[in-house]
């Protein structure tokens, strides 16, 4: 068949076509939608004569950019995002993170050790503090928790406004931290390995320093709710990024590039779950932690039941006896 | 020694031409042809990405400022939420377009030639922070030069690939000519050639189509100052009447 017969012949199916996906791109389902995939494979099979009949390339251009163009509506990952977030919420997180234990524990020994056994040194000598932190910081830190000249000490001192700074602070601050330790983790590894460690340390000089020098009272209650989730969160973007600097040095069987990309799907879902886990922190941190009405002991009380219930969260849930749906 | 040095017959299988075409077989075992944005254009894109956001953050931080510390509090979570969501919602909401890719006719795609996910896209910008070490997008840049599909490493690991979106071709017509007979039987690929020819002839000076043309001259049996009108000629006749 000559070219210009067959482009009269099919002329008005492709610019049917055109139009289908025009709608479709603009994310309106038309009414002849169900029409779709005929024509899509219809199209398919016309572009193929008219590669194998060396039609001009004008036309045949033409035909590939609608087959793109199809092939994007036809082919794109439709499933609702509300559904799959509540499915993520409710087991897949959970799971995923049993699943990926050896960097979650790697990560966690890092993080939490370095955290544990500096805030000990720093107690038990509290000059060591000044190994990891400037005297300004130190000073900062310990203005911040004075029992006496606290914000935080009375009653009403902090107006919702100053609620709204600090979550949009910590919001600001968390995720910048948790981010940079998930993505330096391209780097071998390396990154990761730093900001766990350099965070863990830092976070356990500060703890120790300031239950030296008494400022238990003020320090211990507002931090122990938030960090059931906050520590958490760190650890796991520290996993994450663990993940990706073990694909890289350690591919197995897959070329390194696809040994990384495997990789990099599981880690970013781990990270949507940091997400959410430091989200709440934020929310604990702004309006729960900063409230002193409250008595040290229901602080306690709730921040212990705060990380059991993180615990129970990722140990419990998502188990079902049942392949999942 | 003789075999080493004979020309290739016109049977074998050619060279792949020299350009960036990046070809992904479908399930319907059709080609798709994408190509792939190298570094200039990718660069220019985010040089226009970055300007908006920082027209965006100054002028929010110019109204917010006037609210005190609600506002301090709205604009760190603004500044938060541009920083490392621009891109995302942006590629995920609008086909794989932020606006300086939108200006620039670019795209962000999976390596299978369908729309960036949100998985993909969040890896892809989280792993940004990486691109940018040592100083000023030195890897992402290394990375970008070095991979024959130009990723940057965010696009290794996410799977995903920068490319020119679709442009409407301008439509070009034959010249009016009388048809002629093909002399020979053609490949697909020969008359592929010709017809471009034929479609581009517009675009090409008078000394370039003549200089052209004259290749087939002899083949053609015509002399070269005729071999343009030839060629046209049997372009017309392989198209068919109109």
């Amino acid at each position: 068949m000559k070219q210009n017969a067959f482009e009269r012949r099919h002329l008005a199916e492709w610019q049917d076509f055109a139009r289908q996906l025009d709608a479709l791109e603009h994310g309106r389902a038309g009414a002849d939608s169900r029409h779709f995939p005929a024509t899509y494979r219809r199209l398919c099979r016309q572009l193929a004569l008219a590669e194998e009949r060396g039609y001009g390339s004008r036309l045949v251009e033409r035909l590939q950019q609608l087959a793109l163009r199809g092939h994007r509506q036809f082919y794109r990952h439709r499933n609702p995002l509300a559904a799959r977030c509540l499915g993520f919420l409710l087991g897949g997180f959970p799971r995923l993170v049993r699943e990926e234990w050896r960097p979650v524990l790697a990560a966690s020994l890092l993080f939490y050790g370095s955290l544990l056994a500096m805030g000990l040194l720093v107690y038990l000598f509290p000059e060591l503090v000044y190994s990891l932190l400037a005297p300004e910081q130190v000073a900062q830190m310990e203005a911040m928790y004075d029992p006496d000249a606290s914000r935080l000490g009375r009653f009403g001192e902090r107006s919702s406004a100053a609620d709204w700074m600090m979550f949009g602070y910590y919001v600001m601050n968390n995720f910048g931290i948790a981010f940079q330790t998930f993505a330096s983790g391209l780097l071998f590894g390396l990154g990761s390995l730093f900001f766990l460690l350099i965070n863990g340390l830092s976070i356990g000089a500060v703890a120790g320093h300031l239950s030296g020098i008494g400022y238990t009272d003020t320090f211990w209650p507002f931090v122990i709710g938030h960090g059931a989730f906050e520590l958490t969160a760190i650890a796991f973007a520290g996993a994450a990024g663990l993940k990706l600097g073990w694909a890289l040095c350690a591919p197995g069987r897959l070329r390194r590039g696809e040994a990384l990309r495997q990789a990099a799907a599981r880690s970013v879902r781990l990270i949507a779950g940091v997400l959410l886990l430091l989200l709440i922190a934020a929310f604990i941190e702004a309006y729960w932690s900063s409230m002193t009405f409250t008595g040290a002991p229901l602080k306690y009380a709730v921040g212990v039941l705060l990380w059991l219930l993180v615990a129970a969260y990722f140990l419990l849930a998502g188990r079902t006896r049942h392949a999942p749906e | 020694m003789s075999a080493s040095l004979a020309k290739p017959s016109a049977g074998t299988a050619r060279q792949p031409l020299l350009d960036t075409c990046h070809l992904v077989e479908t399930p319907e075992g059709i080609d798709l042809v994408l190509h792939p944005a190298g570094l200039v254009p990718r660069a220019l894109a985010f040089a226009v990405d970055l300007a908006v956001r920082g027209a965006i953050l100054l002028l929010s931080f110019l109204v917010l400022g006037q609210f005190g510390e609600l506002g301090l509090g709205l604009a760190s979570l603004l500044f938060f939420l541009v920083t490392w969501w621009y891109m995302v919602l942006f590629e995920v909401l609008n086909q794989g377009r932020s606006p300086g890719k939108q200006l620039l006719g670019l795209q962000v795609v999976h390596d299978d030639g369908t729309p960036v996910g949100w998985a993909a896209s969040l890896t892809r910008n989280l792993l940004r922070v990486v691109d940018l070490l040592p100083f000023g997008y030195t890897l992402g840049i290394l990375s970008c030069l070095a991979h024959p599909l130009f990723k940057r490493l965010g696009d290794l690991a996410a799977g995903t690939l920068v490319v020119y979106g679709e442009r409407p071709q301008p439509h070009p017509s034959l010249p009016e000519i009388d048809a002629q007979p093909v002399p020979f039987a053609l490949q697909a690929d020969e008359r592929r050639a010709l017809l471009a020819f034929a479609e581009r002839r517009a675009r090409l000076s008078v000394g370039r189509r003549q200089e052209l043309a004259g290749i087939l001259a002899g083949p053609l049996q015509v002399p070269e100052e005729q071999a343009e009108a030839r060629l046209l000629g049997i372009a017309r006749e392989l198209m068919g009447p109109p």
